[in-house]
């Protein structure tokens, strides 16, 4: 019924890495954050366990140019429960050269209000 | 001879030698850069997660992008270049002259310069290098190779994957063989603590429930026509085998990321002096080497944990390069010698002038927190909640603290004892 889960997570916010510990009710309500040292980390602590979010990166195929593939990255970071499918929407996509950095390759992928941009140029081979 | 003299040659097209070389041309210097590759870059173009550029641009970019600005202002300045120009030989003629010969697709060309900036970056350690044994079968790489071979050419290195060595390149490669798709069945580490920063430990491993293996080392990799396994054991304190802790691990691919060392070649081979503990060229706070005019930057001097430290060695070298090209030399009442004290296991530069202000860069040995790194002959002190080996201590030392110091000052890091 009230039962309390604790969850052990290391705060990335700066090079101390404090170990923090959270605790949270049946509903997902935090009871308590301990083991933080700056206030900082009781943000971050509370966006690990309500949210989480990750930049992901990857490589998609591009035809005609010097290397047979873009890096791409999403334009912000998206919700970590959403990284498979972003993953499997980028998977099939095949792209012609020239492709520049910044363009635009699919737009709100997986629904996670990010953009997948390119972070590497295909310029077309002469 | 080929056009006449250069101020100064860069020897390298990665972060360090772009970096140099658009210092140098915006410093009105006659400059030439040599790239031994295809392409400008260097590693970061296959550097396709964030991270970079924090301290350079304060903003948070691929390696990719952060390469591309480089890239982008060398060709905006006109910067003379050439790819595929692969240095062969360097002739000391006299302190201010040098001549390079080089070999181009169109055949061996003589370049002559005042000045050579050397960044040419580090090579990976190999498998021969950490002592495992076993079958030389496919399915053995550096993490550089699987790194070229995912996010240049698209093509996976193996289905299930066991990676050696913790350190940053580790870890990072071990999101993304996870990322694409393979099972990275653990990281493998030798020593009692992750070599990479802590939030590559939480967003590259954690974040994929990837097993990391402290104090255990990788003794042999075996298979027929391919890696089918590796054995692992657990190691002690000072890192000798446990008996009886063997155990193994099914794996088609091992990817070895052991560390990187300078790559300094034909710096070797002209007599400049090494230091043991970066295995770089001994320099002093323009990063000139023992042979004077020759200049270095980036991996190749030490291996830092960002790119952002190389790009801010390669203008220094380039500012050194100007300096000695309108003086014929480096100039200095004294020479300090930077000395290591406790818990420092290496430091750059190696000595200082007095005459500038120098950005100290230092690693430590062993993880401490609530510590002091201190210099003692000039006062000065600068208290850090925690130090890591994996993490570069990077602080300016200013002109007036190091004219303090007579002939040497030492850097040591102390508990800091509090009331």
């Amino acid at each position: 019924m009230n039962e309390i889960k604790t969850h052990r997570i290391t705060c990335i916010v700066c090079p101390l890495g404090c170990e923090i510990e959270i605790k949270t009710k049946n509903n997902g309500e935090i009871e308590s954050i301990s083991g933080n040292k700056c206030p900082r980390g009781k943000d971050y602590a509370i966006q690990e366990i309500t949210a989480p979010k990750r930049v992901v990166m990857s490589v998609i195929n591009v035809k005609g140019s010097v290397f047979p593939t873009v890096s791409v990255k999403t334009s912000k970071p998206v919700l970590k429960k959403l990284i498979p499918k972003v993953m499997e929407e980028i998977s099939h996509i095949e792209l012609e050269a020239p492709v520049a950095i910044g363009d635009v390759i699919v737009k709100n992928v997986a629904g996670s209000d990010a953009d997948i941009v390119a972070t590497r140029p295909a310029p077309r081979l002469k | 001879m080929e056009r006449g003299s250069y101020d100064t040659i860069v020897i390298g097209g990665g972060p360090g030698g772009l970096a140099a070389a658009t210092k140098a041309k915006e410093l009105g210097m006659r400059v030439l850069l040599l790239e031994n590759r295809d392409m400008l870059g260097g590693i970061p173009l296959q550097c396709v997660h964030p991270g970079f550029g924090l301290h350079y641009f304060k903003e948070d970019l691929t390696g990719t992008e952060f390469i591309y600005r480089f890239i982008d202002k060398f060709e905006k300045l006109g910067v003379e270049g050439y790819t595929r120009a692969h240095l062969l030989e360097i002739e000391l003629v006299s302190d201010v002259e040098k001549r390079l010969r080089v070999a181009t697709p169109n055949g061996i060309k003589k370049f002559e310069t005042k000045s050579i900036i050397y960044t040419t970056g580090a090579r990976e350690r190999h498998i021969f290098e950490i002592g495992i044994t076993g079958n030389r079968v496919p399915g053995i790489f550096t993490a550089g190779e699987a790194q070229t071979m995912m996010d240049i050419y698209g093509i996976m290195p193996g289905k299930e994957i066991l990676i050696l060595g913790s350190g940053d390149v580790g870890l990072i490669m071990a999101r993304r063989f996870a990322l694409e798709g393979a099972i990275v069945k653990g990281v493998i580490e030798i020593m009692p603590f992750p070599g990479g920063l802590t939030r590559n430990v939480v967003q590259c491993l954690q974040d994929f429930g990837i097993p990391l293996y402290l104090s255990h080392a990788v003794t042999r990799i075996e298979g027929t026509k391919r890696v089918e396994r590796a054995i692992i054991c657990e190691v002690t304190e000072d890192l000798r085998i446990k008996e009886g802790t063997e155990r193994e691990i099914k794996c088609d691919t091992v990817v070895v990321a052991a560390g990187l060392v300078p790559y300094i070649k034909i710096l070797e081979k002209i007599g400049v002096t090494k230091d043991e503990a970066t295995k770089g060229p001994i320099v002093n706070d323009h990063l000139e080497t023992s042979i004077p005019g020759i200049f270095t930057a980036g991996n190749a001097l030490v291996i830092n944990d960002l790119v952002d430290f190389v790009v801010e060695q390669g203008e220094e070298a380039a500012l050194g390069a100007l300096e000695f090209v309108e003086k014929g030399g480096i100039p200095t009442k004294r020479w300090r010698r930077i000395v290591r004290g406790r818990n420092i296991r290496l430091v750059i530069p190696h000595y200082v002038s007095g005459e500038r202000d120098v950005m100290i860069y230092a690693r430590v040995s062993k993880p401490e927190e609530n510590v002091k790194v201190r210099f003692p002959e000039i006062g000065k002190e600068v208290k850090l909640q925690v130090v890591k080996p994996a993490e570069m201590i990077r602080l300016k030392l200013k002109k007036e603290e190091i004219g303090k110091a007579r002939d040497k000052i030492t850097m040591e890091v102390v508990k800091d004892e509090r009331d």
